[in-house]
């Protein structure tokens, strides 16, 4: 069983560094032969799978970069992506996969929450290190967590306090509708918790059935709350449908509507007018790099890279996992777990988006939060031009739930 | 729940929504039912079916920016399309056990899914609101989106047309004639096969027309349709297989249970379709409009 | 509409889904001789985790088969047997710190009951009718699960409860060990098999199979029809409930998929291009569409698009499945002087 295409181009650019390298001359360790394998499961079929392939792109690219700076000391990195379908099951047996036929050192990946909970499963029962580069405030809590486990995603917890702290004024009226899983629970948690802190009202709160493709039935009572902003908690296609029937409804003229986050792709899905006006976060822009200069570096790699095309903000986790994963490796001098781990808990980073670091309690990375608003379609100046950033929220401790809170003892 | 919220103009709204929903529910219902009730198959892949109309109508309304062409070719193409479909891959089964035709069904919606997926990509694609009918209307007791008033019309229309054609016509005579004895039809000379391509043709024509009209309420993408067999299945089954006057009254009944739930218990919306439909199976197996042989 | 029976008189005999083989002498040794082959399965695959998925959806498969194979009853919602079979086993470890067999064994019945109750409901109704309200109910147990997320965890799926080691007292293995983790689980298939192989060489196994030739027929012999329906659907949902469990145990999750509808449908699918109505069958299709998936996944993002094809030309061309015709081959080579 071969990897995928993808993957295997990197190891013949791979191989071809490599030789360069050889051809100079340095006497190269026994060792050295064999390839940091990093598995990368991500769910190339499916609904997420513009993503996905946006993360794969990225990941490639920093892996990429790796072997081209010459790798560790002349050891190259190889990416081996699997498909995991968005199904939980599926990741769990890739993983496995991954870990005991491919002999993974590290594993990256994963797109929605119950999948990456499903790889954190098996890969802590077997000691190997996993970054995870899905949104989840689960993930942090002490019931989940596990020494080698990395989170370079945003969680609920974040993107909410950043949409609410800009969105919210004292006695503002907020109605929520929240799909009704764990994520969806999380973001409201996160939205009632900063309404708190504000000082904005409940207006009224809707549960929904998750993966629901119709929404009139909310809209009557929704209307009925008279809200100032209708804060819209879930993801993907529940949102689309959610905001598209939000909008038949004419609530756009009646309420603001913000939602947790804000995605590239699943914006370009549902259309300009449907999302016109509507405020949320996330972890990347690719309009960053008016400001922040790695962002800048990330682009031109990879519009170099793939004929002009921008990063998404899936893209951006991918990349600086793996790219933060392969700095801590170099830094720890070889593959070794424990050091790795070590290595990634001290690391300083700014690959992509400004300085990142991970939390020592619960291994979340400290990052950025921008809060972003979608444009109007004749504002837009091309078709990447989505966005206008609203406000870029620094990372912080601070913003994180406290380790006390998650179940940490410090 | 906050019952002091509970006023009459919301039931009223609920109750309309859940109309509008209902249209939706009665179209898919529909197109299941005329192909049980002639050929006596279930199509599994009638979710998936709902799917690719959806996608005609986004294919016809890029390439002649109209949502009526949209209206009228999408259904028409999938139609066309469901013809081949009897002819190449149905028809072949002829003789055998009414299982095959379903697995065949079955393993079509894989192939329709990935289809689109090959020829739309996986993310979905905007399909917006007509211009004359977006916007909302004041019905009195609230503000209702024109466009699910506009679904409910065309619904209407449809099932008007039907009975007319069912009912007032020489053909719709021999399709009736055909449901009930196939094989008495032959000995009369009739050709039965054709009649079988057509109707299986109408049905996918409707379910695709059912696309076509939810795309602008819902967002277009390879799944929609995944969801949507299921609901097909218990309306289908609790107005009674075959029956058109059940998938009718059944449609707009689990439209309407499924918003009123919506109100009363929002989060058990999706359960409350499939807890009803248990709930009459276990009094009439049949189904409230289905002939008893077939149930129980 | 056309009855049923009426379908099968006006055409040709229909072709028999019970191979010349499956009553003679081989009958006895079918289990043995499948335990046997799935022994090298290991050795061969590409990975051992696959090979255990093999032998776990080959025992769903195969539980299935109990019902659609031989007794002739199309269901489309065996999900709820295999996803309850994985909560109960998960829950069980997870939340009440059960002894893992113990708890594979409280799964299994809870399967069991699950099936006595959505049979209760849905076997009155007939043939295709059958499919959908099946599909319908295994819809209800999963947005049930969705919404018990206390219990289940909900969209998260169950965790917390890995199994490192399985077994009594000293004689308890390591199954994070992928091999042994095989062998593991492969003594539990066997040991179905073993049962399944008994059942189906009961007189029992032969009134399914006479109610799936004709249900009228066997009604006049004066079997009662009902009963044996039921009493098929709660023996299959309970070894689709083994595989369930099994699956808790391999995997160390329970994701809500294994009750989607989609894992409804690979029973089916897997049945059908093994062999319906055979013994080992399911096995083979289990293995086919898993080596399938594997081999194409990794190639193209379009995989699904090739097993729908696969799965239709199966249907049109080869109804009897891969191991179904290539039994029917061999008897037919034996049968001639």
């Amino acid at each position: 069983m071969g990897q995928g295409t993808l993957s295997r181009r990197t190891l013949v650019a791979g191989m071809a560094v490599a030789g360069t390298l050889g051809g100079i001359g340095r006497p190269r360790p026994a060792r050295a032969a064999e390839t940091i394998r990093i598995g990368f499961p991500t769910p190339v079929t499916g609904p997420f799978g513009a993503e996905a392939k946006d993360q794969i792109r990225s990941a490639e690219l920093a892996v990429k970069q790796f072997n081209e700076a010459g790798g560790l000391d002349g050891r190259m990195a190889e990416l081996l992506v699997r498909d995991d379908k968005l199904n939980p099951g599926e990741a769990a047996t890739r993983t496995l996969e991954l870990i005991e036929k491919d002999k993974a050192h590290f594993i990256v990946g994963a797109l929605s929450s119950a999948v990456q909970l499903s790889v954190n499963e098996i890969t802590r029962s077997r000691g190997v290190l996993y970054v995870s580069i899905s949104q989840s405030d689960t993930i942090n809590e002490v019931k989940d967590f596990s020494r080698t486990t990395f989170h370079e995603a945003l969680n609920p917890h974040m993107t909410t306090a950043a949409v609410a702290k800009h969105a919210f004024r004292k006695g503002t009226k907020v109605a929520y509708l929240v799909a009704d899983y764990a994520y969806g629970h999380e973001m409201l948690r996160g939205f009632k918790r900063a309404a708190a802190a504000i000082g904005a009202e409940t207006a009224g709160e809707i549960l929904h059935p998750f993966g629901a493709a119709d929404y009139s039935t909310f809209m009557p009572r929704l209307r009925s709350m008279r809200p100032d902003i209708l804060c819209i908690c879930n993801f993907g296609r529940d949102q689309a449908n959610s905001i598209k029937q939000a909008n038949d409804f004419g609530m756009k003229k009646v309420a603001r509507i913000v939602v947790p986050v804000l995605l590239h792709n699943q914006r370009l899905a549902a259309g300009p007018d449907a999302f016109e006006g509507v405020v949320g976060a996330s972890n990347y822009y690719w309009r960053l790099e008016e400001t922040v200069p790695s962002a800048k570096a990330f682009n031109d790699a990879f519009r170099a890279a793939y004929g002009g095309a921008v990063p998404t903000d899936y893209g951006a986790y991918g990349y600086a996992a793996v790219r933060s994963l392969l700095m801590a490796v170099k830094a720890a001098g070889g593959t070794d777990t424990d050091k790795v781990v070590t290595s990634l808990e001290t690391l300083r980073y700014d690959v992509a988006k400004g300085p990142e670091h991970y939390r020592a309690c619960d291994h979340q990375a400290v990052q950025s939060v921008l809060v972003t608003e979608s444009k109007k379609k004749s504002e837009m100046a091309n078709e990447a031009d989505l966005f206008t950033i609203l406000e870029i929220e620094p990372g912080s401790e601070a913003a994180l739930r406290s380790c006390d809170e998650l179940g940490h003892r410090a | 729940m906050d019952w002091g919220s509970l006023d009459l103009e919301l039931i009223a709204m609920q109750l309309f929504s859940g109309v509008a929903l209902g249209a939706v529910f009665v179209m898919l219902a529909l197109g299941l039912s005329i192909i049980f009730g002639m050929l006596g198959i279930v199509n599994f892949a009638h979710g998936n079916v709902f799917m690719v109309g959806a996608y005609a109508g986004v294919f016809v309304m890029e390439r002649t920016g109209s949502f009526w062409a949209a209206l009228i070719l999408g259904p028409l193409l999938v139609g066309a399309l469901g013809l081949l479909v009897e002819r190449f891959l149905i028809r072949p089964l002829a003789g055998r056990p009414p299982d095959d035709a379903l697995l065949l069904t079955f393993g079509l919606g894989y192939v329709l899914v990935e289809g689109v997926r090959i020829l739309f990509g996986s993310d979905g694609l905007p399909f917006a609101t007509p211009e004359a009918l977006s916007g909302v209307a004041d019905l009195g007791v609230g503000f209702f989106p024109i466009y699910r008033i506009f679904v409910i019309g065309v619904v209407a229309l449809v099932l008007v047309a039907l009975w007319v054609g069912l009912e007032r016509t020489k053909l719709g005579l021999i399709v009736r004639a055909g449901a009930r004895d196939p094989e008495i039809l032959r000995v009369l000379g009739v050709d039965i096969e054709r009649l079988w391509l057509w109707v299986f043709g109408l049905g996918i024509a409707l379910a695709a027309l059912g696309g076509v009209l939810a795309a602008p309420m819902r967002s277009v993408n390879p799944e929609m349709g995944n969801v949507v067999l299921g609901e097909a299945f218990a309306v289908t089954v609790i107005g009674g297989m075959g029956s058109l006057l059940g998938s009718v009254v059944a449609g707009l009944l689990v439209g309407v249970v499924v918003s009123m739930t919506a109100l009363l218990a929002p989060e058990m919306a999706s359960i409350a379709m499939f807890a009803f439909m248990a709930l009459v199976l276990l009094v009439r197996p049949q189904g409230l409009f289905g002939k008893p042989g077939l149930g129980a | 509409m056309q009855p049923l029976d009426q379908t099968v008189l006006a055409t040709a005999p229909p072709v028999p889904r019970r191979s010349p083989l499956a009553g003679g002498a081989l009958s006895r040794w079918r289990a043995p001789l499948s335990i046997l082959a799935l022994l090298a399965l290991p050795f061969l695959l590409p990975s051992q985790a696959l090979a255990v998925n093999v032998l776990i959806y080959g025992l769903y498969a195969v539980g299935y088969n109990l019902l659609y194979g031989y007794t002739g009853l199309l269901s489309f919602g065996h999900a709820a047997f295999f996803g309850t079979g994985a909560y109960v086993t998960g829950i069980a470890i997870g939340a009440y710190g059960l002894h893992p067999l113990a708890a594979m064994g409280l799964a299994v019945a809870a399967a069991g009951a699950l099936a006595l109750a959505l049979g209760a409901v849905s076997i009155r109704s007939r043939g295709i009718y059958f499919a959908m309200v099946t599909l319908a109910l295994a819809q209800l147990v999963y947005y049930a699960a969705l919404q018990a997320s206390a219990w289940t965890g909900g969209e998260n799926g169950l965790r917390g409860f890995t199994v490192a080691r399985i077994g009594l007292g000293r004689l308890a293995v390591d199954i994070l060990n992928p091999l042994t983790k095989y062998f593991v689980v492969l003594a539990f298939v066997g040991a179905a098999l073993a049962m399944i192989s008994r059942i189906l060489a009961s007189p029992f196994g032969a009134v399914i199979e006479a109610i799936r030739e004709s249900e009228t027929r066997a009604r006049a012999c004066g079997f009662d029809v009902e009963r044996t329906k039921l009493l098929a659907f709660v023996l299959s949902g309970l070894f689709c409930g083994l595989a369930g469990a099994l699956f808790a145990i391999h995997l160390s999750i329970v994701p809500l998929d294994s009750l989607a509808y989609h894992t409804s449908g690979m029973a089916v699918v897997m049945t059908l291009v093994g062999g319906a109505g055979t013994f080992f069958g399911p096995f083979v299709g289990a293995l086919a569409v898993l080596v399938l998936e594997d081999a194409l996944s990794l190639w193209t993002p379009h995989w699904q698009l090739a097993l729908g094809t696969v799965f239709i030309l199966f249907v049109l061309f080869l109804p009897r499945g891969l191991w179904g015709t290539a039994l029917a081959r061999i008897g037919a080579m034996r049968g001639r002087p």
